[in-house]
């Protein structure tokens, strides 16, 4: 430092006039070079900090990134789909009787359960996944020895958007309120004569339903639904198009936060052709029957729960009821007993129904409720066969009371007693002992 | 046609500032949405605290409201598993489901505890991701906040802005809050506690509990009376402070153990609404800060 201010001042002792103008242009110089470092210099601070900035930048998002894209991954986010496994079996206490059967109506279908002693229910195999993002998948196995059932089979679409969706293959028909359950939701041991006499378990068809839901505070679904109708009380018919048409609505929603409702409307239009059925004529031998025409049935139903704040833990409280009136026209044939080899007459019949239960909840884990359900044969016209087949106004009516018990939402226990009079002139005591176990994955349950 | 003109005018900034619909499955997400979203977003909370999260039904009114949503933002972590998947399924729209923008799922945003070692329905509820309870610990809050203020912005572009500075804003007052209850809650580091249910893990991990015992002998499972005897022998080697339950769980064997063991048991709110000082997330952490401090001298 000291060298250069020595040498500068030797110079210019030295070279006094020169001195200075060389003086001067070194200055400039300094000056210039001050300047371009000085500008250089902030170039260099402004890249420092725009790097600085990007590098914030980056970690910040570095810090993102990985949570975003773990959270982007559903839930449920195994390729496997959801298995569950549903174990059922009871024991029940019945009298010997060989045809059970509703009075007064025509039997829907094979009335399967009706097993005295120890038996084991259909054990049911469930399996469902998204297919991929525009569908998902479901399927239900119901399993009992030689038989197997392939109870519901369908896809959905999930990103149809506007409330909207599509179902399609085998399914359980979305009409009514029970019927989309499946035996291990059932409140009671055994289905409701509603039921039994409507469908034997439940609607299912092979077919396609839409579905929509209102962009309303209330709540109000409409759906449609086409498929072949080969369950009673349709039939399996060789043709294209059509057997059965379904459309139902649900409206529901909230009473304060203790209570909640829906009530619904459907409507089943079905066609059978040779649909077959035993009944006994006047003098009560077994004839067969065959019905062929339309089936057309109308149901209500409406639910109402109850829990304390909206806390059902404790204590809760669900009503159910379902009202029914079907008709059906056409032809019945008849064959054995009075009717002969084979006497063929017009039918038509207006037939109601209900069933309404409460099941309570009155400490955790513990359930009681009681069903009551009663059916109207209404009238029958068999036309031509009036002679040989009787018309009855006897009207089937059954008493249940239930207690369960379940230490988890996976296993239940239940005793049921009911005292059926579904068949005129017999008087049944009832006693049955179930319990219901799910194993695998968490079914999510239905309102 | 002039009028029309006019009618259809006043009309379309009706439509434009038409509240978002955020659903949101628990209440503590519904004020979080309310602090961020203010008055561009329209908060339905599926859930009070007087409920158990773990077991709500699929109400039709809620089938209807998840359809009404622009953005469903949910604890997750299978705490929904039993009512979740049917209203997303039921009400068919396609904008919240799980995987797009107008989906989030808080528990997969903050590290979770309690991750069994045993995926076995023997051992109780037990939820396979871990612990579900997250927001017992209000720095999971600031981390999920940060996404929901993103996603929002994500969902309503047209608001960003507004969703950016609130979020902001309830950061800055989140963080300085948080500082406040750590400085107060200093005295209650190393005090011993028994939980009805494994509610608050990450609430005792933030203040430094410890956690003795729990009441239930299985997540999810009821105490027995000779269960809860157990725990009160327990107790005698192994003393605690306090026994803490959240608003809509049972008071029954909280108190009874409290009784029997001579300490004090705490409702705390557990969530926004749990009690009538949990009126906001602020009013909450307070509440359970005054409860904590005043059974633990």
């Amino acid at each position: 430092m000291l060298r250069p201010t020595l040498l500068m001042a030797a110079l210019a002792a030295a070279f006094p006039a020169h001195a200075d103008n060389d003086l001067d242009g070194l200055r400039a110089e300094l000056r210039e070079m001050k300047a371009a470092y000085e500008s250089r210099i902030q170039a260099l601070e402004a890249r420092l900090q725009q790097t600085e900035a990007k590098t914030a930048d980056a970690t910040a998002r570095a810090d993102t990134t990985p949570q975003q894209a773990a959270e982007v991954t559903p839930a449920g986010n195994r390729f496997n789909p959801d298995i569950s496994l549903i174990l059922q079996g009871r024991y029940a206490h019945l009298d010997d009787i060989e045809h059970r059967h509703l009075s007064g109506f025509l039997p829907a279908g094979h009335d399967h359960g009706a097993a005295r002693g120890f038996s084991l229910d259909h054990t049911e195999l469930v399996m469902s996944a998204s297919i991929d993002p525009t569908f998902r998948g479901y399927f239900n196995l119901a399993l009992l020895d030689e038989n197997v059932a392939i109870e519901e089979a369908w896809f959905q679409t999930t990103s149809l958007g506007n409330g909207f969706s599509l179902k399609g293959g085998r399914f359980l028909s979305g009409i009514g309120y029970q019927n989309e359950q499946h035996p291990h939701v059932w409140d009671f041991a055994d289905s409701n004569l509603m039921y039994r006499a409507l469908f034997g378990e439940a609607y299912g068809n092979d077919g396609v339903q839409l579905k929509w839901v209102a962009p309303t505070e209330l709540f109000v679904e409409l759906g449609a639904e086409a498929g072949r109708g080969a369950s009673f009380p349709g039939t399996d018919r060789n043709r294209n198009g059509a057997g059965s048409a379904a459309l139902f609505a649900h409206v529901g929603g909230d009473i304060g936060a203790s209570n909640s409702w829906r009530a619904g409307l459907s409507h089943l239009a079905a066609k059978a052709s040779e649909r077959d059925g035993e009944m006994e004529d006047v003098n009560g031998m077994a004839v067969e029957t065959l019905f062929s025409g339309k089936s057309k049935t109308w149901m209500a139903d409406f639910v109402w729960k109850w829990a304390p704040n909206g806390n059902a833990t404790e204590r809760h409280f669900k009503f159910a009821a379902e009202y029914f009136r079907r008709r059906e026209s056409g032809l019945l044939n008849c064959d054995g007993g009075l009717c002969g080899a084979d006497s063929d007459g017009d039918y038509t019949s207006a037939q109601s129904g209900f069933y309404a239960q409460g099941v309570y909840q009155f400490m955790p884990s513990w359930r009681t409720g009681y069903r009551y359900d009663r059916l109207n044969p209404g009238s029958v016209d068999f036309g031509a066969n009036r002679a040989f087949l009787p018309a009855t106004d006897y009207k089937p009516t059954r008493h249940s009371l239930m207690l369960d018990y379940s230490p988890s939402e996976f296993s239940r226990l239940r005793v049921q007693y009911s005292k059926d009079n579904a068949m005129e002139s017999t008087s049944e005591n009832q006693w049955f002992v179930q319990y219901i176990h799910s194993l695998g994955a968490h079914g999510a349950h239905t309102f | 046609m002039k009028r029309l003109l006019l009618v259809f005018l006043l009309w379309l900034p009706v439509q434009a500032h038409a509240a978002l619909n955020v659903f949101a499955c628990e209440p503590e997400w519904a004020a979080l949405a309310r602090e961020i979203g203010g008055a561009n977003v329209k908060v339905y909370a599926a859930t009070t605290a007087l409920q158990d999260p773990h077991r709500i039904e699929a109400r039709p009114s809620l089938i209807a409201q998840m359809r009404r949503a622009d953005l469903v933002v949910c604890t997750g972590a299978e705490l929904e598993i039993g009512w979740l998947p049917v209203l997303l399924r039921e009400a068919g729209n396609a904008k919240v489901l799980p995987g797009r923008p107008g989906y989030v799922e808080a528990a997969r945003l903050v590290p979770l505890l309690d991750k069994p070692a045993r995926l076995d329905r023997a051992e109780g509820d037990v939820h396979a991701a871990g612990n579900p309870h997250i927001h017992t610990d209000p720095r999971n809050l600031l981390r999920v906040g940060e996404v929901l203020t993103a996603r929002l912005a994500e969902v309503d572009p047209a608001n960003a802005v507004a969703y950016r500075s609130r979020g902001l804003d309830f950061a800055t007052r989140w963080q300085a809050a948080i500082a406040r209850w750590e400085r107060r809650a200093a005295p209650l580091r190393g005090v011993s506690v028994v939980s009805q249910h494994k509610s608050f893990p990450y609430l005792l991990a933030w203040l430094g509990l410890r956690e003795v015992a729990v009441l239930e002998p299985k997540p999810g499972v009821e105490p027995s009376v000779g269960y809860l005897a157990r725990v009160a022998e327990q107790l005698k080697t192994t003393p605690a402070r306090m026994v803490l339950r959240a608003a809509y769980q049972s008071p029954r064997p909280a108190d009874w153990l409290a009784q029997r063991a001579g300490i004090s048991a705490l409702a705390l709110p557990y969530t926004v609404g749990g009690n009538e000082r949990a009126t906001d997330l602020f009013g909450l952490f307070d509440d359970t800060l005054d409860q904590l401090l005043k059974a633990a001298p």
